[in-house]
């Protein structure tokens, strides 16, 4: 049986921004269906960058970097983006805001009210939808954001600090729908944090990164079982896994030369 | 006493205080020889009605210059903002020359205005053409220039065309930008066309708008109907405005910023 390749792979990647110190060095890394990656480092240590040339944002300046087998110019299946701020077009209400990939699309009407339907549930936001963005929290705003990324049914999904902006308890919340929603759509995930306990949480694998070139330190399997809950932050295995990663994290922060 | 029955009654009675000051000030301060000078606000509005037929068919006129300069410009500027957003290039090719449109005095416009297209209603559009364009063009320019970094970003990595991230992004977010110009040439319609009316308003044969009526009166030294005159165009003024505030509210008070509640 051949094996399907894996949902995105680097070899030996590097990023450089014209003629400066490369901003990512030798980054070898593999994801396969199913992964839910965290990346965390330093400030500076390029995850954003990372996520920007797996979403073809930014071309890669050596190396090799595929996206289901292919150069990300090329990759098949649908790749969807959440960015750091909740980003929704504040003239539009919450429901054409979700709407607004597929409009972009021009996919039929139907087929977009079921796909913005099933996004909008996902998300709990039905009640909301013909508010405007300034009429939502922060939390609703990024669910919004959310749920525009899974009208694409995407099967990869890059999330750039999401929840960053958001208090602890909102955050937490936020956790537990998104793995909720990944029980229903089996996506793969890219998800840059700062916070050692969401990545704990959410992830199948933790990529600890340094900085200056970026790079990766430490790769981190995190084998607790889904679904994971509030017993699960509440568990010593658990609570064992962010003492070990921020202990990590904290040795790569000393260690990275000062930028 | 309820908030928005204090907003009606307060210009009302600033408005009282100011004509009891208007009447004060007639019988005080002016020598009674130079009365004649500031009509008495019951002579102006006698002279309203006496003038009436004739100051409605020019309110008529000048309306409808100052109505379709400010349409052609709102068109045309509008198209012209679309072109200019293009490219900092095209901006830098054609801002100059813009400014020139503008620095252009209308006093020294006119005659050639007239030369060229002959005085009359054609005359007047284009005046007030002129005085509007401007402000449209450099607010709605801004406007389209200055959309969000991330909701670009969202739209090109959505693989947006170069249309749709114009009609879908670019023209909505630049909406209040947009407004902004229209509520500036709105209230210079009026003045424009008022203007334009009195250099080059009075085509031959036809009848002239508030600007020809102006200079009528003043020629005649009819005080009270000049007064009167003025009344008629700062109520012309007024209904132009009005009509874009309106006009502005529809468009944006669901999801502006500037139309938030305090309250909230």
């Amino acid at each position: 049986m051949i094996e399907p390749p894996p949902v995105v792979e680097l070899k030996d990647v590097a990023k450089r921004f014209g003629h400066r110190p490369p901003v990512l060095a030798g980054i070898t890394l593999s994801a396969q269906a199913g992964d839910f990656i965290s990346l965390i480092g330093p400030s500076g240590c390029g995850k954003s960058t990372l996520l920007r040339l797996i979403a073809d944002l930014s071309p890669v300046s050596q190396g090799q970097l595929l996206v289901g087998g292919r150069p990300p110019a090329q990759a098949t299946g649908e790749l969807a983006f959440v960015f750091q701020e909740p980003t929704l077009l504040p003239w539009l209400t919450l429901r054409h805001n979700v709407e607004v990939l597929l409009r972009l699309r021009q996919l039929p009407a139907n087929q977009r009210r079921a796909r913005v339907d099933e996004a909008l549930s996902l998300v709990r936001l039905e009640a909301f939808a013909t508010q405007y963005p300034r009429q939502l929290s922060g939390g609703q705003k990024m669910r919004a954001s959310l749920a525009r990324a899974l009208t694409l049914e995407p099967a990869l999904l890059l999330l750039d600090e999401p929840f960053g902006a958001l208090d602890e308890m909102t955050r937490d919340h936020l956790n537990e729908e998104l793995l909720a929603i990944r029980e229903r759509q089996r996506w793969t995930a890219f998800f840059v944090t700062h916070s050692v306990a969401e990545a704990v949480f959410l992830s199948t694998r933790i990529v600890i990164m340094a900085a200056n070139p970026g790079r990766i330190a430490h790769e981190i399997p995190i084998d607790l079982p889904y679904p994971r809950t509030l017993e699960t932050r509440l568990s010593p295995a658990y609570q064992k896994q962010v003492a070990n990663i921020s202990r990590l994290l904290r040795s790569v922060e000393t260690t990275s030369p000062v930028s | 006493m309820k908030r928005h029955t204090l907003t009606v009654l307060i210009p009302v009675l600033t408005g009282a205080l100011m004509i009891g000051l208007w009447y004060a000030a007639r019988m005080t301060v002016i020598a009674e020889d130079q009365r004649f000078l500031l009509p008495a606000p019951d002579a102006i509005l006698r002279a309203l009605f006496e003038k009436g037929p004739m100051l409605w068919s020019a309110t008529v006129s000048t309306a409808t210059g100052a109505f379709l300069g400010f349409g052609a410009a709102v068109a045309l500027g509008f198209a012209c903002a679309l072109v200019l957003s293009l490219s900092p290039f095209v901006r830098a090719g054609f801002y100059p020359y813009l400014m020139v449109l503008q620095l252009t005095p209308i006093i020294v416009v006119a005659p050639i205005l007239i030369l060229w297209v002959g005085p009359g209603l054609k005359s007047v559009v284009i005046i007030t053409f002129l005085i509007c364009f401007f402000p449209l063009v450099v607010n709605t320019t801004q406007g389209l220039v200055s959309t969000d970094r991330n909701l670009i970003e969202l739209f090109r990595m959505g693989r947006a065309s170069r249309w749709q991230e114009i009609f879908l992004l670019r023209v909505p977010a630049a909406l209040p930008y947009f407004f902004t110009g229209l509520r500036i040439a709105a209230t210079l319609a009026p003045i424009g066309a008022i203007v334009g009316d009195a250099y080059a308003g009075n085509a031959a044969g036809g009848q002239g708008g508030l600007g020809f009526l102006t200079i009528i009166f003043s020629a005649q030294f009819q005080i009270p109907a000049l007064f009167a005159t003025a009344a008629v165009s700062c109520l012309l003024g007024f209904i132009f405005a009005g009509a874009v505030v309106g006009l502005s509210w529809l468009a944006l008070h669901q999801w502006h910023d500037s139309y938030q509640r305090k309250d909230l």
